[in-house]
């Protein structure tokens, strides 16, 4: 171990590099990523904004199937959650493990085959989606030539991401790389274990398993894509942007190693609580709603750690609107995972099941959580990828900031009220035992509270837009530029060019 | 629930993996002096924006 911690300066003559690559890190995939998350975040919210439209005004179908909500639902989720999210993981990640383990990754042609690859299967998702190409389960519809694609792509990030820890100059791996770590091992694990199915023609499969079977390997699939996607990945993003925004270290590192592996113990197990009331066997069910319980502890420690990095610099929060974006995405991250258990507990599933109040749970998650640390750190991210020191308007990330935030409170308030509304409705009963509403007035009810909530992705939608100028103004005035890896850690010898 | 049989294995079979993994981590001294290697992102990139490098591939 001591051989990796020889960081001395002896090899200073091999700063002079002779391939252009030498001595300093691969900036240009960060680059691509992160303009391609801004890209992807708009079309993903455009496309919600639309399908949030159709589901108050259902003429927006215009009697053409391609645009109908059944196909382009699972476009908005793909896109917003693989396209941008997964855009947004992608650039941090080789970010942070070139910085962190002080090395370039270890090979630039994997790292493009991943980019490009990544690329094409958003683009196939954009065109079969629409076609009504699926395999009807959530968050992996994608048929099985794009299913083969997604795993020789991930294969592709496992290699150079844990390639480049493998090689690193700094004896410890800095946590937010376990984070990152865990999030490419389990998504990888996942997808292959749900993606199994017998082809039946080029687009076309039947899932290896049936019925309630099939229903289990689904959601201990989607749960856990919640858990290390969504979560893992970007806390990873936590335990490092902050910091570095904040310029404070992590309140408590102790604590962010304790938080990692008891998410990573734990999160595997939660997943029956999407099924219950169903065929899944009532001790599953109930299993699964006392981990998920459990779970309320790491995540809430990880809450708490991240906030208090702030400690001693809270006005830093009044000045940095970035820095904003980071914190108000925990204070997210922390409502998200209260309210996860909660609905988890059989009783309280009973009201929220099938209701709105899930599509208030998952955006509070997708628009407070995942978006805001993507959009904080990308904003930490893009000037440096253009040489430039801070982005080409700071008044214009405030407007993104609270345009963004008026957007998530109305959208996330009109389904709560709305989900509770629904929930309680199905279930009045007459005295005689009948039904006291018909479902069609529950819809009526909510009609009101649709409208709300398509004003509130506007406002989100714009918040992106917004971005989207101030990144192309912050592009243009700069020049693409990689970072100089420090003299401590080595530059690599010669390398691969 | 036959699905069971092979979930709760691979489930298992991973969770012995992570612990695998855990004690590497502690045996190989990942965790010794934790404070100061929380600091140090703050310390060692220093240069990357003052020294701009032009990326002749873009």
């Amino acid at each position: 171990m001591s051989a990796v911690l020889s960081t001395t300066s002896t090899n200073s003559h091999t700063l002079k590099w002779s391939a252009s690559d030498a001595g300093f890190y691969n900036d240009r995939v960060v680059r691509q990523f992160s303009v391609m998350a801004v890209v992807w975040g708009v079309v993903s919210m455009l496309v919600g904004v639309f399908i949030a439209a159709q589901m108050t005004w259902p003429e927006l179908n215009f009697g053409i199937s391609w645009l109908s909500f059944g196909r382009l639902r699972p476009l908005h989720t793909n896109a917003a959650i693989f396209a941008f999210g997964g855009c947004a993981l992608f650039a941090t990640s080789y970010y942070v493990v070139q910085r962190t383990c002080q090395v370039r990754i270890i090979s630039d042609k994997l790292a493009a085959f991943h980019f490009w690859g990544w690329q094409g299967v958003i683009v196939a998702a954009a065109i079969s989606l629409p076609m009504g190409f699926t395999r009807g389960k959530e968050y992996a519809e994608l048929e099985w030539p794009i299913s083969i694609l997604i795993t020789l792509t991930w294969l592709a990030y496992a290699v150079v991401f844990f390639g480049t820890v493998g090689i690193r100059k700094v004896r410890h791996i800095y946590v937010a790389n376990w984070f990152y770590g865990a999030f490419i091992i389990a998504v990888a694990l996942l997808h292959i274990v749900n993606a199994a199915v017998v082809p039946a023609g080029w687009m076309k499969s039947y899932s290896a398993y049936a019925g309630v079977q099939d229903a289990m390997v689904q959601w201990w699939y989607g749960h856990n894509a919640v858990g290390f996607f969504l979560t893992a990945g970007f806390l990873g993003i936590v335990y490092y942007f902050i910091p570095k925004q904040a310029e404070r270290p992590v309140y408590s590192y102790r604590l962010s190693i304790v938080h990692f592996w008891a998410l990573i113990f734990t999160y595997m197990w939660a997943g029956p609580h999407h099924l219950h009331y169903t065929a899944l066997p009532d001790w599953t069910q109930s299993l699964g709603m006392v981990f998920s319980l459990i779970l309320l502890a790491p995540s809430w420690g990880g809450m708490i750690n991240g906030v208090m990095t702030l400690s001693g610099a809270w006005h830093k929060l009044r000045d940095d609107p970035i820095l904003r974006f980071m914190i108000v995405a925990l204070s997210f991250y922390g409502i998200a995972t209260f309210e996860g258990p909660m609905l988890s507990i059989k009783t309280v599933n009973a009201l929220s099941h099938y209701t709105d109040w899930n599509i208030a749970h998952v955006h509070g998650g997708t628009l407070g959580w995942v978006g805001f640390i993507s959009m904080g750190a990308l904003y930490y991210l893009i000037p440096r990828m253009f040489g430039q020191t801070k982005m080409h308007s700071i008044k214009a990330i405030e407007v993104h900031f609270w345009v963004a935030t008026i957007g998530i409170v109305l959208y996330i308030a009109a389904m709560w009220i709305a989900g509770v509304m629904q929930g309680l409705m199905w279930r009045a009963i007459n005295p005689d035992g009948s039904l006291t509403y018909t479902f069609v007035e529950s819809v009526k009810a909510t009609f009101p509270f649709y409208m709300v909530r398509f004003f509130g992705g506007v406002l989100y939608l714009s918040g992106m837009l917004v971005m989207a100028w101030n990144v192309t103004m912050t592009a243009m005035a700069g020049e693409p530029s990689e970072g100089r890896i420090p003299v401590g850690g080595r530059p690599v010898d010669g390398g691969h060019a | 629930m036959d699905i069971l049989f092979l979930l709760i294995p691979v489930s298992v079979l991973l969770a012995m993996g992570v612990l695998g993994v855990l004690a590497w981590a502690v045996w190989s001294g990942q965790f010794e002096e934790l404070e100061s290697e929380g600091q140090r992102i703050l310390l060692n990139d220093k240069p990357q924006v003052e020294q701009p490098h032009t990326d002749q591939q873009a």
